[in-house]
């Protein structure tokens, strides 16, 4: 564990106006808050240039809790709201934290889109394969054969990756990881933060509660250990044969390149414009 | 410098005054999504932010356009979008977000046949009530309406003075005939022009409540990243900006949104009246109509006919007091609109039997002329 633990929380949440929370006990989305404010604190950042917002959802719930610039916009809408902060004022530090139906189903188009474009924001994508706050119903990335309020039988549609869609759109930085393995999660979320451009921190999470229950996992415990028995490193993965590879998913880094931010850009079209 | 417009003369249409006008009031940021017969906003926008320091953006769809403007005001920079009806049905939910939240902005909805895809190249006035009512959920707003170049680049100024002096979304309805006439317009110099910023607070960070109630019922705004940090969100809040669910916290924040623009009700509603002294009969018009309308009235007079009109600027809250004092002196008043009757149920519900209130409609995507109201102001 991480030794100054509860220094952080005295020093980041809002822990004398806000508590209790909303989440069930066990909840992935605790482990995320948790790496989010270590990778702020390793950082160095100053709380007063860090914008934090968030979609609606259980995920969405976050910023009301920790003591930054915090936004709870409309569902799916969360990027477009970091868009404009950022561009009206490009010194703060932008991330959104989206659940998975937030993220790729309603809010799907800005997230392609603000990967395309490339503006220096940070998301964090909680995929807890559900729609946790609305009582269980099919997301996106709700796997195929499962069951969930709305595909009572059996999930007929397929799910996305998220992160490799994130590298097909275009983010500068993509990387995903668990709440299972957090001491990573920390690291990533860190770098996702300090990169100039885009980036995406997909973070699979445990919603025992909506999706567990229905999918006999009933207990963090028990989707914590699914997490870790899924995940396969980005690094060993290839090494594996491609019929073991199946029903897993890979945590690490997977995308990490460098090209001009839309600032960047921006400033160049500026001094154009005046010289026209 | 090139790119110092303030008087010099121009020939404009509708849409650029409106660019020109928000530049004038301080607006620097803008994100908007391509739609005829708005998109030349978008287009000078793009052109002209970036020459003075500002920023555009064209983002993915309205919704992302509203939501972009939306964090842009939140960090203290005023911020607009401009679409037309298909874009502005997609706006729907931002705008309430907008309310909730209490953020400047100005919203343009430069009206096109509808529903649907509608009539793109032609002009309408069918959004009226869904500029008011569109949104869900029981919010008060400000409603604007343009009938000319001059007022293109004038009234856009006054929505965003409004919108930063009571920290409501304001929506500007232009409609295509506006929007694409030509006229010569001077941009008046930067001094003429009044222009009006939010307030900010001036206590220490740590006694700020975002959302405590004043005399005005408008709490001062901190942008983001100013040391201020607070929380906001669409859901019903308390004065720190933290969900509630407590009735009493419920009622004293709605009832705030309302109250403001009550309070600074006769600042709002802006009317124009023309011959209206000795009017025995009036017109009561809006947006491009208002403009035909100005010429029947001159033909009515030419034929003896003692006509007057009102033109209505402010749609929303409805001015009730203009309206209601032409009513009391004239035997009757005409409502011409470019649908089947939305500014004339208003017209019809403040009127408690002081006078006769007849309308005109037409929807097949034509102005209505000077002729057409001429012709019905003889028959009142
Ligand atoms: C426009 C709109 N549609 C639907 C909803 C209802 N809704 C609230 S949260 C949610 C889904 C949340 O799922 P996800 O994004 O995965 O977040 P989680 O709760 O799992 O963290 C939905 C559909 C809404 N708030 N707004
Ligand atoms: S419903 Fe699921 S995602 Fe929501 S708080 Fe409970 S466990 Fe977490
Ligand atoms: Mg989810």
């Amino acid at each position: 564990m991480f030794s100054g633990m509860t220094e952080l929380r005295h020093k980041y949440l809002r822990h004398h106006k806000k508590f209790p929370h909303v989440w069930c006990p066990g909840c992935g989305n605790g482990i995320v808050l948790g790496a989010f404010i270590r990778a702020i604190e390793r950082l160095e950042l100053e709380k007063d240039e860090i914008v934090f917002a968030a979609g609606i959802g259980c995920s969405g719930r976050m910023p009301t809790y920790v003591d930054f610039n915090t936004l709870h916009t409309t569902h799916g809408r969360a990027l477009t709201f970091a868009t404009g902060i950022k561009l009206a004022k490009p010194s703060l530090h932008v991330i959104a934290v989206m659940g998975d139906g937030d993220a790729v189903a309603i809010g799907g188009n800005h997230f392609i889109h603000a990967a395309r474009r490339n503006l220096d924001l940070t998301a964090i994508i909680i995929n807890n394969q559900i729609y946790g706050m609305t009582g269980g119903q099919a997301s996106p990335t709700t796997p195929y054969g499962a069951h969930s309020t709305t595909s009572a039988f059996s999930n007929i549609e397929h799910a996305f990756s998220i992160a490799e869609l994130a590298v097909a759109a275009g983010a500068s930085f993509v990387a995903r990881g668990t709440v299972y393995h957090a001491a990573q999660l920390d690291k990533l979320i860190e770098k996702g933060i300090s990169k100039n451009g885009f980036s995406v921190v997909e973070v699979m999470s445990n919603c025992h509660v909506q999706f567990g229950r229905r999918n006999k996992m009933s207990d963090p415990v028990t989707m914590l250990n699914w997490l870790k028995e899924h995940a396969v490193s980005k690094d060993n993965g290839s090494s594996l044969p491609p019929d073991s590879l199946d029903d897993k998913f890979t945590i690490g880094i997977l995308a990490d390149v460098d090209k001009p931010d839309y600032i960047e850009e921006y400033k160049k079209i500026r001094q154009k414009a005046k010289r026209d | 410098m090139a790119h110092e417009m303030n008087g010099r003369k121009f020939l404009l249409q509708g849409n650029e005054a409106m660019a020109e006008g928000a530049i004038a009031a301080g607006c620097r940021f803008f994100a908007g999504y391509p739609i005829t017969p708005a998109s030349e906003i978008s287009e000078r926008m793009s052109y002209r932010l970036p020459q003075v320091d500002g920023t555009f953006i064209q983002m993915e769809d309205e919704i992302a356009s509203l939501g972009a403007v939306i964090g842009a005001s939140l960090a203290g920079v005023k911020s607009m979008t401009a679409t037309s009806g298909p874009g502005f049905s997609l706006m729907q939910e931002n705008l309430g977000y907008a309310c909730m939240t209490e953020v400047p902005c100005v919203v343009v909805n430069v009206m096109r046949g509808g529903p649907s895809t509608g009539l793109p190249t032609s002009p309408s006035q069918g959004d009226v009530l869904q500029a008011r009512w569109g949104t869900h959920g029981d919010h008060p707003v400000i409603v604007l309406a343009v009938s000319s170049v001059s007022e293109c680049f004038s009234i856009t100024v006054t929505a965003f003075n409004l919108s930063e002096k009571y920290r409501v979304p304001v929506v500007m309805l232009s409609d295509e005939v506006v929007a694409h006439s030509r006229e010569t317009y001077t941009i008046p110099s930067a001094d003429s022009i009044e222009v009006v910023d939010r307030i900010i607070p001036n206590v220490p960070p740590e006694w700020y409540k975002p959302y405590e109630d004043n005399s005005r019922g408008v709490p001062p705004m901190a942008a983001m990243g100013d040391g201020y940090r607070h929380h906001i969100t669409g859901l019903v809040h308390d004065a720190y900006g933290f969900p509630t669910e407590k009735q009493d916290e419920i009622e004293t924040f709605l009832k705030r949104q309302f109250r403001k623009i009550t309070n600074g009700f006769f600042e709002i509603q802006i009317t124009k009246k023309i011959n209206i002294e000795d009017a025995e009969i009036a017109v009561i018009a809006y947006g491009s109509v208002a403009r035909s309308a100005r010429r029947a009235v001159a033909m009515a007079r030419a034929h003896g006919i003692k006509a007057g009109l009102v033109q209505l600027v402010t749609l929303f809250p409805f001015p009730k007091n203009s309206v209601v004092n032409v009513m009391r002196q004239c035997r009757a008043v005409l409502v011409p609109e470019m649908n089947m009757g939305q500014i004339s149920r208003e017209v019809k519900r403040v009127n408690t039997g002081l006078t006769e209130v007849s309308k005109y409609n037409r929807i097949d995507g034509q102005l209505i002329t000077p002729l057409e109201i001429f012709e019905e102001l003889q028959k009142l």
